[in-house]
């Protein structure tokens, strides 16, 4: 089972080596079987690991990492329900998006090192999920943001890409430099990285200590960084510079959820902390709200589904900060599925668009693309929340918890579920309803993607339709699979769970469900009316949002089509600052006065030494020549005496 | 013995290297020794670890009268400089074949006198004969930088020498004053200077003179301004001994001498010390951003990276201590392989100026693996050697005091964003006039190259072999702090 185990990581990263090394020399064709290949092995792998779980959880020492005498730090796995989850869908969803690439980026120069480089993120990635302690998911931590900076940049020769790179990285560190000191603390107080240990004795703890609070915030901290969410979210919608399926695999499905996985992985320290349970609380509904209210007024296929992406990571911060833990990670998959599908989607649009991203300019595709619309629509369907699709379920399992959790939080939820619904029939609408508003050049060259890219639509369709099924609750009726397989993960941190729940009678939980569905149809009937037959391409209806005309428009609407000017924000008080005092510092600091200090005693020294000098003159390279001879001589008088 | 002929072959390489009047004789000689050098060293460390503790100690008696006795040994720490030096100067070596060498027999056999001087550095037991071999450094890096350097190379070489020359003596002094408070017959026994009977107020003294030598030779913040214009004008090689090598003297010196001798200074003044490499490291950072020649941009890397190793030695733990002796190790490497790659950019393209750069990864393919690799390794990523040392010295500083680690630990944020934005000017974008007609590395070329990427890995992914040998020598001065 070790070997097994070890196999999995291992698969991807031979794959990125091979490729990478090899990357002049081997040929397309074999580049595009080992890529998805090595990750399909993996997944192949990882089903057979779910069902030996079913009998035990797997401890794996690998070797000793970092350990000197009586510090230790092992590169070891642990395998429980919640890293199979990941893993299964890592692999899983990662070899869709594999398989859409091999079409996607067919014509690519790069085409092997877009493939090292994805199979290299799926190892860290696996490294990620599967360590059994801290400091081993730090490794994949920092390496999947290393992919995730290669990949944005991936076309490197434009440097507005590489910004956008540059920029996800530098974000991403600002959070790991909390996530780290977290970890520092968690050594600190409890001896050990590793998980099993650090929650067998937090769970002996008394809750609300100031420590736990601490620990647990420094790690949010890292998650705020990686995935996505106020005040360092502004990375995510430029990190769309990179090829789609890295936004599919990497800024949907995978990577930005790490920040939920590490939470929910150390749930027990944070339900041992409300007071980071309720900062993760607002911190979650204000950004699921401010992304939204972006999403709304982008006009970039891809950047409507970033800021999507934000607020959906937003519910399930959501769902952490009540303690509905199962509720997170099922939302998690879900929506690694139906994000999956809307990114390759997009993609399959981009592609019959010829690089066009402006929604403005499409309309009417879902002749020219039927595929690709359909697949899509079930994507939609799915966000939006409409039964009996996977994000219903999902959903509806947040809602629930956060309703009986506190009724004001779930009102802005639900808020954020009828904008959710509004921005992605907006979406699907202006793409592929209506008459299409592109060039007469793109007219006639649309046309549907290849089959290698349609049927990974039609797989993860099926995903993003029935996802859903997995867990049902059990006011349906149903079993709630997914919610016993993650029990055993989540069982300490529920009953240490700090959070009051209020019982919540049937009958009104029927009817928040009948009162969300019925919200979500209005919006997408509202979306219809305004967005779903807009025939050309020169009505005032295309400019801007589409919603209004440029003199009616309120201050909160123009806020939000300029991103409530957050990144000029940060600009302003973070990057400008930082520029001017490096050149000051050195400018003023260094050179005028550090430097001119140094000077100064130096040149007093050699006006004195200059009368003293006439007293000794010499050719320096003597004096060396004979001290070397000295000390050799030395050294050897002292041999033979 | 391996110790002693550790030191005198490269001295007797030296000598003889003064007499080859054929230039690529010389050169070759010199790679052929250095070579042979990093052997002997090989074997030093299987002697290490099949006879564990014999410490490969070697003792003769010189000015017994004196209480100077040639004591030269290898513990852990020495084992590790030892290979470190050994390693890097076949590198530096055979990197300097890229570009023209004036007089290069006496070039070479100052190259191989440093590497003499390095390895007597950092395997002295003795007081005195560690300065001796301390100054015996100084000479042939003065030379390499002032014969064979740049611009303006004589006023700026002349303050490296006044500067980190007022260090030593400063240094000297400390060590002889040590030497009178040693019981009769007075010795400079590295183990009799350790057990010294300072009172408090001669403590700080000593503690001072000591700080600022090794501060300079670092150099810490704020000692450090003669450093970046040192780099900029020194021949590469020169820059490649210095960053590389001799600044771990200043660091080795702090952990061997400094601290086992005046550790109690640092624990009265609790951790006020270590406000100066702290300081340094957001500053020399912030100052990296904006530079625009590479060397000079490398040098401020260095001031802050090297700060972070400082502020771990002087946190008196073993986490920090043992973090702080691998980043010795892997900031060496690093630091090497960036000035071979920036001495390859400049023989293609004659500048080293980053504005003027870019596009290079598309014609250079090769060139920007390895140096994505080897920037990691300095940006400090998890399984490149650079995080090794970092994750524990900020752990340790973090033992120490959080908000120390939470200061240093800005490194983290700020070597993304100097790094990072460098790699994006020169490598990234499309090519220009300057880098149109860049070549890709030949394999000739890469051979130093994929030296340094092995150990960068190596020493990130499985750093056990690394992390006893330091471990030996933490283990010591923890000792001796207890």
């Amino acid at each position: 089972m070790k070997i097994l185990i070890t196999l999995i990581p291992l698969l991807p990263l031979l794959g990125f080596i091979i490729l990478g090394l090899g990357y002049r020399s081997i040929p397309k064709r074999v580049a595009s079987i080992l890529g998805p290949g090595t990750t399909f092995l993996s997944f192949i792998l990882s089903i057979i690991l779910l069902f030996n779980i079913r009998y035990s959880i797997f401890n794996i020492h690998l070797f000793p990492w970092l350990s000197f005498s009586g510090f230790m730090v092992g590169f070891d796995f642990l395998i429980d329900p919640l890293s199979i989850l990941m893993m299964l869908i890592i692999t899983g969803v990662g070899f869709i998006i594999h398989v859409y690439s091999t079409g996607y980026m067919s014509h690519d120069e790069g085409f092997n090192r877009f493939f090292a480089y994805m199979n290299l993120f799926i190892f860290f990635m696996l490294i990620l999920v599967m360590g059994a302690n801290y400091a081993v998911m730090f490794i994949g931590w920092e390496g999947v943001g290393l992919c995730s900076y290669l990949l944005i940049g991936f076309w490197f020769k434009n440097q507005q890409f590489n910004n956008a790179a540059k920029k996800a990285f530098i974000m991403n560190r600002i959070g790991d430099l909390g996530f780290l000191l977290g970890i520092f603390l968690i050594f600190l107080n409890f001896k050990s990285f590793n998980y099993i240990n650090v929650f067998d004795i937090a769970k002996t703890m008394a809750p609300g200590s100031g420590t736990m609070i601490a620990i647990t915030l420094l790690l949010f901290v890292g998650a705020v960084g990686k995935s996505a969410q106020i005040p360092l979210y502004t990375w995510l919608p430029d990190a769309m510079a990179g090829p789609t399926p890295v936004s599919a695999l990497i800024h949907a499905a995978t990577m930005v959820t790490a920040g939920v996985y590490m939470v929910a992985r150390s749930s027990v320290l944070y339900v041992l902390a409300p007071a980071t349970m309720e900062i993760i609380g607002i911190t979650s509904l204000a950004t699921m709200f401010l992304a939204a209210a972006i999403a709304i007024f982008q006009n970039d296929i891809k950047k409507v589904l970033a800021y999507s992406t934000i607020s959906q990571l937003g519910y399930m911060f959501l769902a952490l900060s009540v303690g509905a833990f199962t509720g997170a990670m099922f939302h998690l998959m879900t929506h690694a599925f139906f994000k999956a599908l809307l990114f390759l989607g997009a993609g399959s649009v981009i592609h019959a668009m010829e690089g066009e991203q402006d929604i403005r300019k499409m309309g009417g595709l879902k002749n020219a693309l039927p595929k690709t619309f359909w697949t899509f629509l079930v994507g939609t369907l799915a966000i939006a929340g409409l039964p009996p699709l996977s994000g219903f379920f999902s959903k509806d399992e947040i809602l629930a918890g956060v309703f009986s959790a506190g009724q004001s939080m779930w009102i802005i939820a639900v808020a954020v579920t009828m904008m959710t619904a509004f921005y992605m029939f907006r979406l699907l609408y202006l793409t592929f309803f209506g008459s299409f508003r592109g060039s007469e050049h793109q007219k006639t060259h649309l046309h549907e993607s290849p089959a290698v890219m349609t049927l990974p639509l039609l797989i993860l369709a099926v995903l993003a339709f029935s996802g859903g099924f997995l867990n049902i609750p059990e006011l349906m009726g149903g079993k709630g699979i997914l919610k016993e397989f993650l029990a055993p993960v989540f069982a300490d941190a529920l009953k240490l769970n700090q959070v009051q729940h209020l019982l919540v009678p049937e009958k009104r939980e029927w009817f928040n469900i009948v009162l969300v569905i019925f919200l979500v149809l209005l919006m997408a009937f509202r979306a219809y009316r305004k967005f779903g037959m807009l025939e050309t391409g020169n009505g005032k209806r295309e400019t801007g949002n589409g919603m209004q005309d440029a003199g009616s428009k309120n201050v909160f609407i123009r806020l939000a089509e300029n991103k409530f000017y957050v990144d000029e924000i940060y600009d302003a008080i973070f990057v400008r600052p930082a520029l001017w005092l490096s050149g000051a510092l050195h400018r003023f600091v260094e050179v005028k006065f550090i430097d001119r200090i140094v000077d100064g005693t130096g040149n007093t020294v050699i006006k004195f030494s200059n009368i003293i000098r006439y007293l000794q003159a010499g050719n320096v390279g003597v004096y060396l020549f004979f001290m070397i001879i000295g000390i050799i001589l030395i050294l050897f008088f002292n041999i033979i005496l | 013995m391996l110790t002693l002929i550790l030191i005198v072959l490269p001295l007797l390489v030296s000598i003889s290297l003064f007499f080859v009047r054929n230039e690529r004789w010389a050169r070759n000689l010199a790679l052929a020794a250095a070579l042979v050098e990093f052997g002997i060293s090989i074997a030093a460390l299987v002697q290490y670890f099949l006879y564990c503790h014999c410490q490969l100690l070697f003792r003769f008696e010189w000015l017994s009268g004196y209480g100077i006795s040639l004591k030269f040994g290898m513990d852990g720490l020495s084992m590790l400089m030892t290979l470190l030096t050994t390693f890097l100067i076949p590198i530096i070596i055979y990197s300097s074949f890229t570009q023209k060498v004036a007089r290069s027999s006496t070039f070479y056999s100052l190259i191989i006198l440093m590497q003499a001087g390095l390895v007597g550095v950092f395997t002295a037991f003795d007081g005195m004969v560690f300065y001796i071999f301390w100054e015996l450094t100084l000479i042939p890096a003065y030379f390499i930088a002032a014969y064979w350097g740049g611009e303006n190379r004589i006023r700026i070489t002349l303050k490296f020498f006044a500067y980190t020359f007022t260090g030593s003596l400063l240094m000297l002094v400390a060590i002889i004053f040590l030497y009178f408070r040693t019981p009769l017959p007075h010795s400079f026994d590295h183990i009799w200077l350790y057990a010294n009977n300072l009172n408090p107020a001669e403590q700080v003294w000593v503690f001072l003179a000591f700080f600022i030598a090794f501060a300079i030779k670092v150099p810490v913040f704020p000692f450090h301004t003669w450093q970046p214009d040192t780099y900029v004008t020194a021949p590469y090689s020169g820059s490649m001994l210095l960053g590389g090598l001799m600044s771990k003297m200043g660091l080795f010196g702090m952990i061997r001498w400094m601290i086992p001798i005046t550790y109690s200074v640092l624990n009265r003044t609790d951790g006020l010390f270590i406000i100066f490499p702290l300081v340094g490291i957001v500053y020399a950072s912030l100052i990296a951003i904006r530079q625009d020649d590479l060397k000079r941009f490398v040098a401020y890397t260095s001031i802050a990276h090297l700060g972070l190793v400082a502020a771990g030695a002087m946190a008196l733990n073993s986490q920090a201590m043992q973090g702080a002796i691998i980043q010795m190790v892997s900031h060496g490497i690093n630091i090497v392989g960036l000035f071979i790659i920036i001495q390859y950019i400049e023989v293609r393209t004659k500048t080293t100026s980053i504005g003027e750069l870019g596009g290079i990864a598309l014609k250079a393919p090769r060139l920007a693996v390895i140096f994505m690799i080897i920037l990691l390794g300095s940006v400090a990523l998890p399984l490149t050697n650079g995080f090794v040392g970092e994750f524990l010295i900020l752990l340790g500083l973090f033992k120490y005091y959080w908000l120390y680690a939470a200061v240093a630990g800005l490194t983290i944020i700020f070597s993304a964003v100097y790094m990072l934005w460098m790699y994006q000017r020169v490598m990234l974008g499309n090519t220009n006039a300057v880098t149109e007609n860049f070549t890709d590395l030949s394999w000739k070329e890469m051979i130093p190259l994929i030296g340094i990427v092995i150990m960068v890995l190596w020493i990130g992914v499985a750093p056990g072999m690394f992390m006893k040998l330091a471990e030996n020598g933490v283990g010591q001065i923890i000792g001796v702090i207890r």
